[in-house]
Parts: structure tokens; C-alpha cells; sequence
């Protein structure tokens, strides 16, 4: 995978009102993009920052029922990695979406701190649906 | 939703019909002032009502404490009770972070005579009270000794020296569910919970020392050991990631099982299995683990405090100790005996952002407070105040004997962070006399008091509505934010 493009997709995700919680809109012009962009969101709300230290590209290949089952899945498993592995991630590469099957690199790097703790990616009102301009969904996280 | 959707029943009762919406199961009553109701229409909590009135097997009517705000599935401060063994249990219901919930310890120091020493208390509650973002503590688990806090909770704490008896006594439900089974915990969730006992998190999550301002009930504060004057302690936290894994499994594992039994909801987050269906035992034990990880995270937390005020205030004032009032859960999902229409039910009831009040005469009750009811404990928003108050008879009847958990959000964590800076608030709460130990300024931010109702008038629609009595009234001295 290339460089970060954690700088490069701001257009694609934006925080929304929510009194207790935090959310935010997701949009991709494929369902591979709407991934990558949900997953770029949710990181840009963790505010993480990394330390200096190896960097690992990894390959994730996660599975469930249908396309929102996968997108909580998908990020469930990037926050499960970084509180236990202490990771940050400064690239995200999702390579495919199909039949409910994702397959993604990741760029690791040394976790320095987390701003804000994200609990859970909730299912409420979750649901991908199409656009003329391709996808876009809203995701609610537990905080 | 407007107001005239609403039947008034009374001053600070109001009902929203089943007929409202034709999938709704039962009616949905909200406890408020019509203030508190107006703010509430500001919100999708009362539509996440109605949904979670839609769930299969719910028994009488859905609950919404005043304390209101939305959440997602079910809303914050919502109680709803099914029936056992053929109704649902919801993990959505419950919540992510299982078993949040808030303990009251009281001492014998005056506010006056440890004023000279609250910023070192402040400082040594910092250091021994591990809080922030993924934060670990000083207690690891090996794999064979999580396996035993998920089975005994405050049992363990005690067993390991964290714990007095009079503490695990003083603990909803002696601080152990019984129907705890490990094994329905996934490794992912072990995992998370095994470096994590005795830590704060983050989020609303906080350690408070509170002066006792004022007494309302000086019987039960008296058997409870608050006197007006006196420094209290206030921790609030829950599950930490084992809790938020044991939820997230099982909001996706029922996501099957709703389609396996034909179960329609209006909202995934919704998902629900029956209680006596495979998955439904499977995550009412998980849940009960997670519930017991938090009894015993807030009871090391306990251990913690007491070695800060120890080794802060040992030999500047003539007793330090810290005596548990009592702990309650505000995130769970309970199986309890209920009276309805005249007839004894078993039922399961999901409290999320509620806490079980019972009245007078529950066996369940440490013996000094089975005559005068639950304490029940309200913490606020720093800055302003928190309330002790005591379950009642009515409650039962009314609420499935349940009461609110705190203030209630009214403004969004990205409004409250537009309209506040962190370190504004922080000197504004200094220059208050409350010393205050952040872990991130836009954290306190989008903790301060404005983003909350006025816990006042959500405790005086509590105490009209006869579901809950006032104790006493504690105002903070002290903050520790996660």
C-alpha cells in the first residue's frame, strides 16, 4: 500500500449531531471506498497519534451475514487491535467488499495515545444505500 | 413528536398510547416536568422509546426516567420489562458498557478539616486511579484468574483483599450474579478485561469527592453514615472492554437469531433473542459476567481510593476510613419478581441508563436498609451536585422499581465542545473551589455541566412521581475525569 491517506478523504465522512454519542455520515463512490472512508472517520474521531517505531502492513480478511454485519465487523476489529495491540493505523487500504467478505491492508504503527475512547460500533439505524454518486451510510459509536 | 401525542396522567407522568404506532406491544410512560418533556421532544429518544415497545414479550409498559437522552437502540434512562421465559432479552437494551454503574462511600472527615490537603487528596487520587483512553491498572489477570472475576465479582475482590465483607454486603446483589458462565465470554473480551480491573476509562466515567451539603431523610442518612459537612466519594465507571466486546459479539450474533425466530424490529440495534432460546441463555450469562468484571472494577477502584486518602490525609485528619453506602447498576438486565394486575411474574428487566430502586421490605437489602428501601444514587454533572435518594413501595408499581441514573445529556458532545473550551471550564471550576484532574481538555469539554440537565429538577420529578425519596444532596470538592 502507499503512502497515509489520512489526509486526502475528508470530503467523504462527516461528524454529525448525536446528544450522547458520536456519528458520523459516510460516503464512497464503490462500497470498497465506503469502507475505507468509515474506517477513516472513526479513526479521525479517536484522534490517535503514533510513536516512533516499526511500521507492519497487515492483511485483514473479515466475513458476515450482509454488508452492514461486515462494516461493524470491519471496524469493531481495527478498535479491537488497537486497544489490545497498542496500534495506531496510518494507512487503510480496502481492496475488496463482495458477498459479504472484506479484504483490506492496514499500515501499524505504535500506538502514543488515543484522544477519545470509542466503546462499540453500534447497529442504530445502520443501513448502506446506494445514491446516484455511489454509497453512503451513517454510523452511531458508543463512547 | 409533539407534546399533544402525549396523555397527561398526572403532573409528571405522561403516556404515549399503543395505538400511536401499530407495532408498538405496550404503551411507553415518561416521567418529566413538561420543561424536561419539551427538551426530550429536542431528541430522537422518545421515537428509540416507541422502538424498544415494539420488542416481543414486554409486560405493562415501557419506562422513561427524566433523566432522558438518546442513545441508540433503546434511549439512556429507559426501562423495559419482559416476560420470563418466553420474552426477549436485548443486549441493546442493556448496553455496551454492561453494568455502568455508581457506588456512594462515606467517611468521617470534615470538608473543613481536609480543605487544607484536597489538592494532594486530588493528586494521589490521580496517581492510584488509573483513567484515560484504553488505560490498564495495576492488577493483571492471569488467564485462569479472569475466568474467576467473571464468575465471583466482588466474591473475588474480597477472596484477594480489596474488599471488606461490609462492601460485597453493600453491593447490588452482594456484587455476583449468579448466573454468571464464563464460557459464553469470548477470548476477544477476556482479552480486553484482563489488564483493564481497577480502571476508570474514559468518558463521563469519573472519580468525585463531594461534600454532604444537605440531608432530606435523617433517618436513612444517618443508617447510610452521611452527615452534612462530611467528605463522600463517588466512582462511576462499569465493564471497560470486556463489557464493550461482550456486547458487540452478541449485538452481531443476534443479528442470526432475530431471523432464526421471526422476530420484526424497527431498529437493528434492537436485536433480541428469547430468554429461554440458546442464545438468549447464552447472553444473559455473558452479560452476567461482564456485570460481575464491573462490580469488581469499581470495587478495586474502591482499594485504590482508600490508599489515596490514606496517603493523603493519614495523620492530618483522626479517621481517613471510607465506608461503601452501597453500589448500584445502571446498564443490566435483571430477573426479578414483579407484581402485576394483582398476579406474581417472573420478569427480565432491562435497565439502560436506570437504576433498580426497590422499597422497603426487599430481602435483597442489607438488613440497615430493608426497612427505608434502596439507596439509590444520582450523580450530576461536575460542578453542579449529585443526590442520594431511597427506592419506595411505588416505585414497584409505577417503574418496575427503577428511578434515574443521573442528570441526562441535553447537548451533543460536538455542541458542547463549539460552545465550551476545555480550559476555560477547568479554571471556571477551580476559581468554584472544585479541584479538577482531566485526562484531555476537549474530554472535559464535552463533560461540563451546561451539556447536562439540572439534576435538581430531574430528581424533583423523581421524588413527585413517588418512585424515588430524597436523602441527601453532595456537591463536588474533587473531580477526576477518565
Amino acid at each position: 500500500m502507499g503512502e497515509s491517506n489520512f489526509h486526502s478523504q475528508e470530503d467523504f465522512f462527516e461528524e454529525i449531531e448525536h446528544t450522547a454519542d458520536l456519528s458520523i455520515r459516510v460516503s464512497g463512490k464503490t462500497i470498497d471506498s465506503l469502507f475505507e472512508n468509515a474506517a477513516l472517520g472513526m479513526l479521525r474521531l479517536m484522534q490517535a497519534s503514533s510513536r516512533p517505531g516499526e511500521t507492519k502492513i497487515k492483511h485483514i480478511e473479515l466475513g458476515a451475514i450482509d454488508k452492514e454485519t461486515l462494516l461493524v465487523t470491519w471496524l469493531e476489529e481495527l478498535l479491537f487491535n488497537m486497544e489490545t495491540k497498542d496500534v495506531n493505523y496510518t494507512g487503510i487500504e480496502v481492496h475488496q467488499v463482495k458477498n459479504g467478505r472484506l479484504s483490506a491492508s492496514v499500515r501499524e504503527t505504535p500506538l502514543a495515545e488515543m484522544n477519545k475512547e470509542i466503546k462499540a460500533v453500534t447497529f442504530y439505524d445502520l443501513k448502506i444505500e446506494t445514491t446516484d454518486e455511489g454509497f453512503i451510510t451513517t454510523l452511531v459509536f458508543d463512547v | 413528536m409533539r407534546k399533544q401525542d402525549f396523555n397527561r396522567l398526572n403532573p409528571v407522568t405522561w403516556e404515549i398510547p399503543q395505538s400511536f404506532r401499530d407495532d408498538m406491544r405496550v404503551p411507553v410512560r415518561i416521567f418529566a416536568s413538561d420543561k424536561i418533556l419539551e427538551a426530550t421532544l429536542g431528541d430522537r429518544s422518545i421515537e428509540q422509546a416507541i422502538n424498544a415497545a415494539t420488542l416481543p414479550g414486554l409486560v405493562s409498559h415501557v419506562v422513561v426516567m427524566p433523566d432522558v437522552h438518546q442513545g441508540y437502540g433503546f434511549p439512556i434512562g429507559g426501562v423495559a420489562a419482559t416476560n420470563v421465559p418466553d420474552g426477549v432479552i436485548s443486549p441493546g437494551g442493556i448496553g455496551y458498557d454492561i453494568n455502568c454503574g455508581v457506588r456512594v462511600l462515606a467517611s468521617e472527615i470534615s470538608a473543613d478539616e481536609a480543605e487544607p490537603w484536597l489538592d494532594d487528596l486530588a493528586n494521589a487520587l490521580n496517581a492510584h486511579c488509573p483513567s484515560g483512553v484504553g488505560g490498564k491498572g495495576s492488577v493483571r489477570l492471569t488467564a485462569k484468574a479472569i475466568e474467576n472475576v467473571l464468575r465471583l465479582g466482588s466474591e473475588w475482590t474480597e477472596r484477594n483483599g480489596f474488599a471488606t465483607s461490609e462492601d460485597v454486603r453493600r453491593t447490588e446483589e452482594c456484587g455476583r450474579l449468579e448466573d454468571a458462565d464464563p464460557s459464553c465470554v469470548s477470548d476477544r473480551a477476556k482479552q480486553r478485561g484482563r489488564p483493564q480491573l481497577g480502571t476508570l476509562g474514559a468518558g463521563n466515567h469519573f472519580i468525585e469527592v463531594d461534600i454532604i451539603e444537605d440531608i432530606f431523610h435523617p433517618e436513612a442518612a444517618e443508617a447510610m453514615g452521611l452527615q452534612v459537612g462530611n467528605l463522600a466519594v463517588q466512582i462511576h465507571c462499569g465493564s471497560r472492554g470486556l463489557g464493550h466486546q461482550v456486547c458487540s459479539d452478541y449485538v452481531r450474533e443476534l443479528q442470526n437469531a432475530v431471523r432464526r425466530y421471526n422476530i420484526q424490529l424497527p431498529d437493528r440495534e434492537l436485536v433480541c433473542a428469547p430468554l429461554n432460546s440458546p442464545e438468549g441463555k447464552r447472553y444473559f450469562a455473558a452479560m452476567a459476567c461482564a456485570a460481575n468484571y464491573a462490580f469488581a472494577n469499581r470495587q478495586v477502584l474502591t482499594h485504590h481510593a482508600r490508599t489515596a486518602f490514606e496517603e493523603a490525609l493519614a495523620g492530618k485528619v483522626s479517621n481517613w476510613d471510607l465506608s461503601l453506602v452501597y453500589d448500584i447498576a445502571h446498564n443490566m438486565g435483571k430477573i426479578e419478581q414483579h407484581r402485576i394486575d394483582g398476579e406474581e411474574r417472573t420478569l427480565c428487566v432491562h435497565r439502560k441508563g436506570a437504576t433498580r430502586a426497590f422499597g422497603p421490605g426487599f430481602e435483597g437489602l442489607p438488613e440497615e436498609y430493608r426497612a427505608l428501601g434502596q439507596p439509590v444514587l444520582v450523580p450530576g454533572s461536575m460542578g453542579t451536585g449529585s443526590w442520594v435518594l431511597l427506592g419506595t413501595k411505588e416505585s414497584m408499581s409505577l417503574a418496575f422499581g427503577s428511578s434515574c441514573h443521573g442528570a441526562g445529556r441535553t447537548m451533543s458532545r460536538k455542541q458542547a465542545k463549539r460552545s465550551v473550551r476545555g480550559d476555560q471550564l477547568l479554571a471556571k471550576l477551580e476559581n468554584q473551589g472544585i479541584h479538577i484532574r482531566a485526562g484531555s481538555m476537549p474530554g472535559l469539554a464535552e463533560e461540563a455541566p451546561q451539556a447536562y440537565k439540572d439534576v435538581d429538577s430531574v430528581v424533583d420529578v423523581v421524588s413527585k412521581a413517588g418512585i424515588a425519596k430524597k436523602v441527601a444532596r453532595l456537591k463536588p470538592l474533587v473531580v477526576i475525569k477518565g
